[in-house]
C-alpha cells in the first residue's frame, strides 16, 4: 500500500503506476462534468463576467438574478473571486519526493539520480560501480520506457534491482520511485542508485528525493552537448566523462567538453571515466564513498 | 518537455481547490513561468486545453506571466539578469554563468465562479 496516496501497490515492472492515475482521474472526471455544462454555455458566448447582462437581454427581457455564472445571486457579492494560489505546479511531486528523502534518511542511504542521454553507459557504468563497491550494501531502480533489460543486468551482479516501466512516460517522478523503493527492502547506509529514463530534458525537473544528480556524457556525444542540454547538467553536481578510453579514435577535445560543462555550471565536478577500461574508477568510487560517510556523519550530528 | 505532465498537475492543483472553495467554475487560470524553466508555451496552452477538458476549468483561460532570469556570473560575482540561458554577463562579458531564479512553473491565481 502507498503510505502517500494509499493505493494498491501492484506490480512496479509494469502496470502500478499507470493504475494509479487512472483512478485519480475517473474521480474528477465526474466532478468536472455536472458543473460542465454551464460554464461551456457562458464562455461559448462571451468572455467576461460583464456580458452577463447582455445575455440575458439577448435572449429575453426578464430580469434573472439566478443566470449568472454561478447560478445564484448574493447581494452585495460578486460572483466572480480570485483565488491566491501561489503553489508550484510540480507541487505533488515534490511531496512524494519529500517523503522519499525522508525515508532515506531514516535509512542513512545516499541516493543518486543518474542522468543521461540513452546510450551514454549508464547501466555499464553502473554494473561495473556495484562489481567494484565489492560489499558496500546497494540497490537499484532502472527507468525505462520498456523492457526489464536494465533490471536484468543489474541483477545479474548480485544486486537487488527494480525495473519501472514509465510507458510513454519521459521521466521517473517522485511517485513511481516512491513505489519502487518499497519494493526493495532498502537497508540501513545503503546507496541507492536510481537510473533515470535515458533523456537530458525532462528527468531535469522532477525530484525524486535524491540526494543528487549525476549527469552522465560520453565523449561521443560531442562536446557541446552540455550547451545543447544546459538545464540537466546546471541541475547535477557531478558529471562523469564516460568512455574516455574511446577518445584517441574520435577526434575529441576533452578539455572542451569540460570547458562547456564549466561553462553551463560553474560549480560542477568532472570525473573522467571508462566502465570498460576502469581508468577513473577509483576518483567515482571515493566521491561515492564520501558522499554516503558525509550524509551518516550530517545526519549523526543532527 | 512534458507539457503534459504539467497540465496534470495543474488539474490536480485545481481540483483540490474546488473541494476546498466550492468552485464551481475556473474562468481564468494565471501561471508565473520563468524564463530557464524549460516550458514551451504553446506546447502548455495545447495540453491545457486538452487536459482540463471535464474539469471546472475546461475551457478557462490560461495566462502566462513571464519571470525574468536571473544568474549569478561567476567571473564579476555580481547577479545578472540574461535573457538567453547561454547569454554571457551583460555586466563583464563572461561567460559563466549560474542560474539562481527562473525556474519557476507556478500557479499564481485562478479566477472563479
Amino acid at each position: 500500500m502507498c503510505t502517500v496516496c494509499g493505493c494498491g501497490t501492484g506490480s512496479v515492472e509494469g502496470q502500478s503506476h499507470s493504475h494509479d492515475h487512472s483512478h485519480g482521474h475517473d474521480h474528477s472526471h465526474e466532478h468536472g462534468h455536472d458543473h460542465g455544462h454551464s460554464h461551456d454555455h457562458s464562455h461559448g458566448h462571451h468572455h467576461h463576467h460583464d456580458h452577463d447582462h447582455s445575455h440575458d437581454h439577448g435572449h429575453s427581457h426578464d430580469i434573472h438574478f439566478g443566470k449568472g455564472p454561478a447560478g445564484v445571486e448574493v447581494p452585495g457579492m460578486t460572483q466572480e473571486r480570485l483565488i491566491e494560489i501561489e503553489t508550484d505546479i510540480l507541487a505533488k511531486n515534490d511531496r512524494y519526493a519529500d517523503v522519499n528523502r525522508a525515508t532515506l534518511r531514516g535509512l542513512n542511504t545516499f541516493a543518486i539520480n543518474l542522468v543521461s542521454s540513452p546510450g551514454s553507459g549508464k547501466t555499464t557504468l553502473l554494473c561495473k560501480t556495484i562489481e567494484m563497491l565489492g560489499d558496500q550494501p546497494l540497490a537499484v531502480i532502472e527507468g525505462d520506457q520498456q523492457t526489464a533489460n536494465d533490471a536484468e543486468r543489474i541483477r545479474a551482479t548480485g544486486a537487488p534491482a527494480v525495473q519501472v516501466n514509465t510507458g510513454k512516460g519521459c521521466h521517473l517522478d517522485g511517485h513511481m520511485v516512491g513505489h519502487a523503493m518499497e519494493h526493495l527492502n532498502l537497508v540501513e547506509g545503503s546507496m541507492l542508485f536510481i537510473e533515470n529514463v535515458g533523456n537530458l530534458v525532462c528527468p531535469a525537473g522532477f525530484d525524486l528525493g535524491e540526494d543528487c544528480k549525476v549527469a552522465i556524457l560520453s565523449v561521443t556525444e560531442g562536446e557541446d552537448k552540455p550547451l545543447k542540454y544546459p538545464d540537466m547538467f546546471t541541475a547535477s553536481r557531478i558529471a562523469l566523462l564516460n568512455k574516455v578510453d574511446l577518445a584517441p579514435h574520435c577526434d575529441v577535445d576533452l578539455d572542451l567538453y569540460e570547458k562547456n560543462l564549466r561553462r553551463v555550471n560553474p560549480g560542477i565536478e568532472i570525473i573522467r571515466v571508462s566502465a570498460r577500461t576502469g581508468e577513473g574508477m577509483d576518483n567515482w568510487l571515493n566521491w561515492l564513498k564520501g558522499s554516503l560517510q558525509r550524509k551518516r556523519g550530517t545526519l549523526a550530528a543532527e | 518537455m512534458h507539457e503534459m505532465s504539467l497540465c496534470e498537475g495543474i488539474r490536480q492543483v485545481i481540483e483540490a481547490q474546488a473541494d476546498q472553495h466550492a468552485i464551481q467554475a475556473v474562468k481564468r487560470v494565471r501561471l508565473e513561468i520563468g524564463k530557464f524553466s524549460g516550458v514551451e508555451k504553446p506546447a502548455l496552452e495545447f495540453a491545457f486545453e486538452v487536459v482540463m477538458r471535464g474539469s471546472v476549468a475546461e475551457g478557462a483561460v490560461l495566462e502566462m506571466i513571464d519571470l525574468p532570469g536571473k544568474a549569478m556570473c561567476y567571473d564579476c560575482m555580481h547577479e545578472v539578469e540574461i535573457d538567453n540561458r547561454l547569454d554571457p554577463c551583460p555586466d563583464c562579458g563572461g561567460g559563466k554563468l549560474m542560474p539562481v531564479s527562473g525556474d519557476e512553473m507556478k500557479i499564481k491565481d485562478l479566477e472563479v465562479v
